[in-house]
């Protein structure tokens, strides 16, 4: 089989633990507690958060590899696991001070941060939030 | 379509280290994977063959078939080797998990014979894997 009738992708799991609070300041206080529950308290909670990264592109024959890991650690690292570890999304990340700090819309932001990796193409981004919960953005 | 997985985990030893290239770039490019004594991991395989159940017998394909395929073509050649020096289809190849999962795609992909060979998924650690696809097969499952 030729090469090129595969397609190849490097996967990479990082951690961090932050803080969050589901909130819409555009709802009443008593729709807020439907909709989030627990997720509403206002003192906010946190998780271990997992984040899957997914990469594809052509295997270099001189090494092996489709991207260098350090390249793509140090990416990573600067760009989500610095802003993100131990803060609170919602008083600390930008973004989120516009909308709500879900894991949906949390896997959507850290696939708009990494998109634009140069050494290889982002597939996937899956955020484990629990070990019952976890969400996947592939860009569409 | 069904998608069929089956997991197994094997323990080898390689290293990072390319002939063409000088000592300092080795080290540069591979880091701690160059050290000349090569060091070893214990590696996880997923195997994910895609397929309709067959009306008679409900399977995609026989898990026990499947399991011989995985022991003669994985666990034989590579369970306790040097993937370096002990594994002639890695030869002249840096054994990445990108490489291995390509070699242990090809090494399957001719000898399963119901369904059809859909993902092989390498983790070195449970932090870092390879997934092998067929080039425009769709579903990424």
């Amino acid at each position: 089989m030729k090469k090129d009738a595969l397609h190849i992708e490097l996967g990479r799991r990082y951690h961090f633990s932050a803080s969050h609070r589901l909130h819409n300041p555009r709802l009443s206080d008593e729709e807020n507690q439907r909709i989030y529950g627990k997720c509403n308290n206002p003192y906010g909670h946190g998780h271990n958060y997992t984040v899957e990264v997914r990469v594809s592109g052509s295997v270099d024959r001189a090494t092996g590899m489709i991207s260098n890991l350090t390249d793509l650690d140090k990416f990573v690292n600067e760009r989500i696991i610095e802003p993100f570890d131990h803060r609170s999304l919602n008083e600390e990340v930008a973004e989120f001070q516009k909308t709500v700090p879900t894991t949906e819309v949390l896997c959507i932001e850290i696939f708009r941060r990494l998109q634009k990796f140069p050494h290889a193409k982002l597939e996937a981004v899956r955020v484990v939030e629990t070990s019952n919960n976890s969400f996947e953005y592939t860009g569409n | 379509m069904v998608y069929l997985t089956r997991k197994i985990e094997f323990s080898a030893s390689h290293v990072y280290h390319n002939p063409t290239l000088s000592p300092r770039e080795n080290k540069r490019i591979f880091g701690k994977c160059n050290n000349p004594h090569g060091h070893g991991h214990n590696y996880t395989l997923e195997v994910t063959v895609a397929g309709e159940p067959d009306p008679v017998t409900g399977m995609v394909l026989d898990l026990k078939e499947l399991k011989e395929i995985l022991e003669r073509e994985v666990m034989q050649r590579m369970d306790h080797r040097h993937l370096n020096k002990e594994v002639s289809e890695l030869k002249g190849q840096i054994p990445t998990c990108e490489n291995i999962a390509r070699v242990i795609w090809n090494l399957l992909d001719p000898k399963i014979k119901q369904g059809k060979l859909h993902r092989v998924r390498l983790y070195e650690n449970a932090d870092l894997f390879a997934d092998c696809y067929r080039n425009g097969a769709g579903a990424r499952v």
